[in-house]
């Protein structure tokens, strides 16, 4: 038992946060949010010039083979930042996904550009009735002479519009829900019938509703094997939920450090409030919080992250139970105790309030894995 | 960074297990398991078990005659000991003052008491609390006057846990009324069968005789009972809470008593179907069990820091507060379970499931752990005394 970084780790996380406090500071972030795109392609080289976007691919294909515990870094340095940029939609998500479904030559052909920071890929799996099952998919894929087409429709892909290209999940065969039948497909932007409608997230970022309508594509662009992508998609996701509560502790941690020093330096009755009973609660409450959130998030990177997918689905969804709840307590709290201040647009807070709001919504809100763990621990009995 | 235990610590583990499964009475097993308070001579009776095998000092060095257990191993046997529904240790020889004696005191008083703790013959309580004086201890006013070679202590101690067993006292007494509070705090250890003592129970909400009241009557107490200086006995006092607090989570009892809810909600009915299956009731659970599962880890991260040396300090607030929280919260789970059997005072021993009439622990309500567990966000320095620590010595607000 050990929950020490190594020298290389300390190394990454000093790295990733001078990084974020450098070239990620609230204006230049104020910028970027502000842009069309919602993400900016220099901050997206700088990345892949720190390797962070090559953590997560093999080293065969030009990366870094780095395992969770590295990713919890980055993703939390780069949440304290409340970094806009697709990070663990590609770097993690799209990543593991190709690492898990695709072939070898696929993999050689594909990840390269990833992790160099040319391509951005990301995932477009869940689909509005799924539930959190894998296999609840309904896009279907259907065999056109030597190719395919795809019909369906994938709501709330987060980052879609900066993909390249999207990783998307079809049935090939069975009936929504079946275990086998699902296949992965590569549909680089741009190819006919493939449309998507980009609009802000609550906190800035970008999501799209992406429909496929009569999308042909090459026998090529199938992902692995036909029918069993489903268990690889699993575990891609299991991966990127993680990383995203590694994301939302960086978010807590940020606007907690804010809340602390405003506690110390906001004077009224002739004192700083952070003499208040009343408010030092407030603040000790928020300790407790930020540290399970820690705790969980150090479980669900290093068990939630491989083995049993059932054992990785309890874990996991007892971590996201704690993290939704610490941000819900510790992103009100820290408007509360900013006062007026805390309501306003001009402080960062604000801004990491509406993060850790669409945490809460993200990988499935916290009731529906109150719920899952409940059902996943009855069976472990 | 890894969550598994080494194997040297799995071997422990597995050595401990066997032990605990061999070695427990299986009355006494029922009795912890039924949430029912233990006899004096039970509690001895386990912990000269524990101590035939060397073990009965989880927590000391081996020149004291413990085991010299790193951090994790000592966690690993509470938790252990617990799952298997051993009586916890009684802390006030074991935990408090023994690793005070260790510290400050003298080698004959080390050589004194140290083996008597480690062998149950003597009982030790802990004179902390007065009435005027809770959370604020540090205005406590009974007052021990020098008088040739002895201390003369008058005064009253109050909320003294199982001081109706003890053979010892050890006491703060004001030896220094004109300085600081805390500077005028002596540490001293008092035979219990010294003339001028009174002990008075008192009866708590769940019927139980746990906690007393200490009188103090021109109690001659002999010089060298005095553990270290005089006038240092804050220091003394706070160096033992510091360790009262070390495993202060309860992991283990409160693993337990989750499996205990989940039995007992599996047998109960509602609607046709076991309560346990029932939505709102398994998502009560599943919130406790999480809320367990990430104090376990914030448990672990404490004893890492530990294990190197690095002072636990503040972080023992945080798992204080919270393992209370959850232990509090388990007991209610406990009484949702059970429904209208928890509203009879003694439905337990109706239902044949406890001792018959007369024996101790037949009148022990269903309900009982719920009433007595109240205490646990009051003592050791009450839940919002904590707050108070995480707010300014961890935040220095």
């Amino acid at each position: 038992m050990n929950f020490n970084l190594n020298d290389e780790q300390r190394q990454l996380d000093d790295l990733l946060r001078r990084f974020v406090s450098k070239d990620y500071g609230f204006e230049q972030r104020h910028t970027i949010l502000r842009s069309e795109a919602g993400f900016s392609r220099d901050i997206w080289q700088a990345l892949a010039d720190l390797g962070v976007l090559a953590l997560n691919v093999p080293e065969d294909h030009g990366g870094l083979n780095a395992g969770p515990v590295e990713t919890m870094i980055v993703m939390q340095a780069l949440g304290r930042g409340l970094v806009l940029e697709p990070v663990a939609a590609s770097a993690v998500v799209a990543t593991h996904a190709l690492r898990e479904v695709a072939t070898l030559e696929q993999q050689a052909e594909w990840l390269p550009a990833l992790a160099a920071g040319e391509r951005i890929a990301v995932l477009a799996h869940e689909e509005s009735a799924a539930d959190g099952d894998v296999n609840r998919v309904a896009t279907t894929a259907r065999r056109d002479g030597d190719g395919w087409v795809l019909d369906g429709h994938k709501p709330v892909v987060m980052h879609a519009a900066a993909a390249d290209e999207l990783l998307v999940s079809a049935r090939t065969s069975g009936q929504p829900g079946d275990a086998q039948g699902v296949s992965l497909f590569r549909v680089p932007a741009g190819t006919p019938g493939l449309t998507l409608r980009s609009l802000p997230t609550v906190d800035g970022q970008r999501a799209a509703d992406v429909k496929l309508q009569g999308v042909r594509l090459p026998a090529s662009a199938r992902i692995g094997a036909e029918g069993g992508a489903a268990e690889g998609i699993q575990l891609a996701q299991d991966r990127g939920l993680a990383a995203l509560m590694a994301d939302a502790l960086g978010a807590m941690e940020s606007v907690f450090d804010a809340t602390v020093d405003y506690l110390k330096t906001r004077q009224q009755f002739g004192q700083p409030i952070g003499r208040f009973q009343a408010l030092q609660h407030r603040a000790a409450d928020m300790v407790l919080h930020l540290e399970q959130a820690r705790s969980m998030t150090i479980l669900a990177t290093l068990r939630g992250t491989q083995g049993p997918a059932a054992e990785r689905a309890r874990i996991l969804s007892a971590a996201k139970v704690t993290l939704g709840q610490a941000a819900r307590f510790i992103g009100q709290n820290a408007v509360q105790l900013h006062g007026g201040m805390g309501m306003t647009d001009e402080l960062a807070l604000s801004h990491g309030f509406k993060r850790l709001v669409a945490f809460e919504l993200r990988g499935g809100e916290t009731d529906e894995h109150l719920a899952r763990f409940a059902a996943l621990s009855r069976a472990a009995a | 960074m890894d969550l598994d235990l080494t194997p040297e610590d799995l071997a422990f583990r597995d050595e401990v297990r066997a032990f605990v499964r061999a070695k427990l009475p299986e009355a006494i097993r029922r009795k912890v398991t039924h949430g029912l308070h233990l006899t004096r001579d039970e509690h001895v009776q386990w912990q000269r078990i524990l101590h035939e095998r060397g073990w009965g000092g989880p927590g000391w060095p081996k020149e004291h005659g413990g085991p010299g257990w790193t951090p994790t191993q000592q966690y690993i046997f509470e938790e252990e000991c617990a799952a298997a529904g051993a009586p916890r240790l009684i802390p006030f020889g074991i935990k408090m003052v023994a690793p005070v004696i260790m510290a400050f005191g003298s080698p004959e008083q080390q050589k004194r008491f140290l083996p008597r703790i480690l062998s149950a013959e003597d009982w030790w309580c802990q004179g902390y609390s007065e009435p005027g004086s809770g959370s604020d201890l540090a205005s406590l006013k009974t007052k021990a006057v020098r008088d040739g070679d002895h201390y003369v202590v008058n005064g009253q101690k109050t909320w003294t846990t199982l001081g109706q067993h003890a053979d010892w006292i050890f006491c703060l007494v004001r030896t220094d009324a004109q300085a600081k509070p805390q500077r005028g705090i002596s540490f001293l250890l008092i035979d219990m069968k010294s003339p001028g003592i009174t002990v008075r129970p008192i009866i708590t909400l769940d019927g139980a005789h746990e906690v007393n009241e200490v009188w103090f009557e021109d109690v001659r107490v002999p010089v060298e009972n005095l553990v270290g200086e005089e006038n240092q006995g804050w220091t003394y006092a706070k160096f033992l809470l510091g360790h009262e607090r070390a495993n202060i989570a309860g992991i283990g009892i409160a693993k337990r008593e989750l499996s205990r809810i989940k039995r007992v909600a599996g047998e109960r009915k509602k609607g046709g179907r076991p309560l346990i299956e029932d939505p709102l009731f398994a998502a009560r659970i599943a919130q406790v069990e999480i809320d367990l599962m990430a104090l376990e880890i914030t448990n672990l991260r404490v004893l890492s820091a530990e294990s190197e040396k690095r002072a636990p300090g503040p972080a023992a607030s945080i798992l204080k507060v919270k393992g209370t929280e959850i232990q509090q919260a388990l007991s209610e789970l406990l009484l949702l379970a059970a429904g209208t059997d928890a509203l009879l005072w003694d439905a337990a021993a109706l239902k044949g499931e406890l001792p018959p009439a007369g024996e101790p622990g037949a009148d022990t309500p269903l309900a009982a752990a719920y009433l007595n567990l109240r205490k646990l966000s009051i003592f050791g320095g009450s839940n919002e005394i904590q707050k108070n620590i995480v707010a300014q010595t961890i935040l220095q607000l």
